[in-house]
């Protein structure tokens, strides 16, 4: 595997697609953060609400997005991640989620990313400041 | 609708970053990775010890700030973010807290919208900052509607 710290500028991680939105996926995100706002797991309430039906927790995605990073832990650590939830997720959606190094400072990778959906639309984007040890 | 709580915080809550709690966090992110799971891995990394996910601190209690009354359902949680001195370990207590930061309106669309915005920290028992984290989370008149809705459900 690459190390992180060999990416160049402009050059992206692999990218990884997850199985599509399960709503199981979201009753085991529920449990594990205490986040149990019915509209990401009752469709009822989901539907009250004005939505088609229920969505993925904002959290879920960005806790997803995350992963990218995780094989890379003996080099450093996530130090800043910022996201924006700019649209949202639906049951069996297909997410693909991928990051792009943009910049290099000292100890610090800069990178963006961004969860996409099926039709190619990015549903979270963000920044990860990657500080090597 | 909310402007008087600028600058308001709540008290001190201790949490634990529970082995357990960590384990089923990284599951439910697909991403069972041993850093977060296998104290044989960990003793081999620069820490010596099993980590948390980046986005864990979302799981901790930050105690409850005063008059805040923001309802627990249907609220849009527009953008979120962490920062950390170092990683978050496996077994540590962490000292959490929530001050709103800044809240204002905008017109949208649809009427008018609400941003409230937080910064929630995590200290050592010594008061040194391991991590911060900052929310914006959007009020829409829908969701007022909604909890209106909401409301009469219960009573």
């Amino acid at each position: 595997m690459l190390k992180i710290s060999e990416l160049n500028i402009g050059e992206s991680s692999p990218l990884q697609t997850l199985d599509p939105v399960s709503r199981i996926d979201l009753i085991k995100y529920a449990g594990a953060s205490g986040d149990y706002n019915p509209i990401h797991t009752i469709d009822d309430t989901a539907k009250q609400t004005g939505l088609p039906g229920i969505i993925a927790h904002g959290m879920w995605t960005m806790g997803n997005l995350s992963k990218l990073f995780t094989a890379y832990i003996g080099e450093g650590f996530v130090q800043k991640y910022t996201v924006r939830f700019a649209g949202m997720i639906f049951l069996n959606d297909v997410v693909t989620l991928q990051a792009k190094l943009i910049d290099k400072k000292e100890n610090d990778l800069h990178f963006e990313v961004n969860a996409t959906n099926q039709k190619g639309k990015a549903v979270v984007m963000g920044n990860v400041v990657f500080r090597l040890h | 609708m909310y402007k008087h709580l600028i600058g308001k915080s709540s008290e001190k809550v201790l949490n634990l970053v529970e082995r357990g709690a960590v384990k089923k966090f990284a599951e439910a992110i697909g991403d069972p990775h041993p850093i977060y799971i296998d104290r044989e891995f960990a003793s081999n990394t620069k820490y010596k010890t099993n980590i948390a996910p980046p986005t864990f601190p979302i799981t901790f209690d930050y105690g409850r700030i005063q008059d805040s009354g923001l309802p627990k359902a249907g609220l849009i949680h527009g953008e979120q973010e962490f920062e950390y001195v170092r990683p978050l370990f496996v077994g540590e207590e962490v000292y959490c807290y929530s001050k709103v930061t800044d809240y204002y309106e905008k017109q949208g669309s649809n009427g008018s919208l609400g941003f409230m915005v937080r910064k929630n920290s995590g200290e050592d028992k010594e008061g040194n900052e391991i991590f911060s984290s900052k929310s914006i989370i959007i009020i829409t008149e829908t969701v007022r509607k909604g909890m209106k809705h909401a409301e009469n459900l219960r009573t």
